[in-house]
């Protein structure tokens, strides 16, 4: 699964968590927590729409290396690789 | 039209679930009422058939008004009444008053969920949800997909009102909050207490529990905070409970109410029935269906308004302590900060550990700083103990 199809499912599935945010325009650098105002529950809603989709698990260890939608699609791009 | 909370006044049939004639059981949805809290699922309290409905779709009422009778089916009345229209203002049944229900029931085909904006929406622009398909949590019908759908005639007898940002009319939840807020610091004397707690011990025991468990079956630090409230709750019966014009009322179970930030702005705090007895695993999936429903509607009217205290956890954006407004007729508000990695005396060494502040505003009319004193105490205990939680 390519990067760009990574990032579609991402927002789609952050797009169901917080309909809110316009993801026309978001910033794949900024803070997620912050700058999208994502609590510990939407994010953990977050990892387990990811998980159930792309069968990717995220450990609880590995939450503080995720701040940016650029992370989490690192992390799930190196991931699915293997 | 039942009560949804202490500053509730009126509220707004939406729509029925149910037409005259069908049988509804106890504890079924019957009808869905819209109201600052946003739109709220309505149980009937009695199984019987619906006999006729008094109030049409879109009518607003005051609390107390009767919306239709549940009986044995001999007096099927089959007309709805038009939207818009209501009975006398708050009439009630006069003779042999045959038993009348706050709420109605769903026919065969289930209605579409569907946001609260979704639903206003759909209504004001004559739209039929049940030709629609949701893309929003669980499916369910949200206002983007309203977006796609060609416009309808425009209700002309529903004027917009407020900003409904988010599915949620914000004006009207803002004057919700404004009046139980007023009513609580004009009538509750509060008094304020703040412990912090040490959470090393719950938080090695969290990560112990969810490090072979996938994302789903995670528990959070909030799960815990509310277990162990709520058993504090349960030892502390002053806290527990309702003060009305007769006074004080201890409640027989712990209802727990979570306040739940909305993303486009106000809260709503719906209880967490009987939380004290709940397993972490089931208080966590129910704490996630809760915050989840008071995001996109669906919350029933025995979730709201019906908490017998209330827990707010600031989360991990918040600051170190949260000084709570306690919601009447509610006695006590326990409030969570964020949790931070802070310098602790243990033992006769300073320690960085993961630590939150506590806090306590109760009623000083049904009980003093000592016995919440103890209280904050008892949920420290608790939390020092998290695998027996």
């Amino acid at each position: 699964m390519n990067r760009e199809t990574l990032r579609v499912v991402v927002l789609e599935e952050l797009s169901a968590i917080a309909p809110d945010i316009d993801i026309e325009a978001i910033d794949d650098r900024a803070r997620l927590r912050d700058e999208y105002d994502l609590d510990s529950m939407d994010v953990l809603n977050l990892l387990t729409a990811l998980h159930q989709r792309l069968g990717v698990d995220i450990p609880e260890t590995d939450y503080a290396r995720m701040h940016s939608l650029q992370d989490l699609l690192d992390y799930l791009e190196s991931k699915a690789e293997r | 039209m039942p009560s949804l909370g202490a500053d509730m006044e009126a509220g707004t049939l939406a729509e029925w679930r149910v037409a005259p004639g069908d049988r509804v059981e106890k504890g079924q949805v019957i009808a869905v009422v819209e109201t600052a809290k946003g739109a709220i699922d309505v149980e009937v309290f009695e199984s019987g058939v619906v006999e006729e409905c008094y109030v049409g779709p879109n009518t607003r009422v005051p609390v107390g008004t009767p919306l239709a009778r549940i009986g044995s089916g001999e007096r099927v009345v089959t007309d709805l009444p038009a939207a818009g229209t209501a009975p006398e203002p708050a009439t009630v049944p006069e003779a042999e008053p045959p038993p009348t229900v706050s709420a109605s029931a769903p026919p065969a085909p289930a209605p579409p969920r569907a946001s609260p904006a979704a639903r206003r929406r759909g209504r004001e622009r004559g739209i039929d949800l049940g030709a629609l398909a949701g893309s929003g949590p669980g499916g369910a019908i949200v206002l983007r997909d309203l977006e796609r759908t060609p416009l309808a005639e425009p209700r002309p007898d529903r004027p917009p009102v407020g900003d409904r940002g988010g599915g949620f009319d914000r004006e009207a939840m803002r004057r919700s909050i404004a009046a139980a807020m007023t009513r609580a610091k004009r009538e509750i004397p509060h008094y304020y207490l703040a412990t912090t707690v040490d959470l090393h011990a719950a938080e090695r025991w969290l990560a112990d529990y969810n490090r072979e468990r996938p994302p789903a079956a995670r528990l959070l630090m909030a799960a815990l905070f509310m277990k162990a409230t709520a058993r504090a709750l349960a030892r502390y019966p002053d806290l527990n409970g309702h003060y009305q014009a007769q006074g004080f009322r201890r409640a027989e179970r712990v209802d727990l109410g979570m306040a739940i930030h909305l993303r486009a702005g106000g809260l709503i705090a719906p209880a967490l029935r009987g939380a004290g007895e709940l397993a972490l695993p089931e208080l966590m999936d129910r704490l996630q269906d809760l915050v989840q429903r008071a995001r996109t509607g669906g919350l029933r009217a025995a979730e709201v308004g019906t908490a017998t205290a209330t827990v707010t956890a600031l989360g991990e954006r918040g600051v170190d302590t949260v000084f709570g407004v306690i919601h009447p007729p509610q006695v006590a508000m326990i409030g969570f900060g964020c949790v931070r990695r802070r310098p602790l005396a243990v033992d006769d060494m300073l320690a960085v550990r993961p630590a939150v502040d506590v806090s306590l505003a109760a009623d000083h009319r049904v009980c003093d700083g000592h016995l919440g004193a103890r209280f904050l105490n008892e949920i420290e205990s608790q939390l020092q103990r998290p695998e027996a939680l």
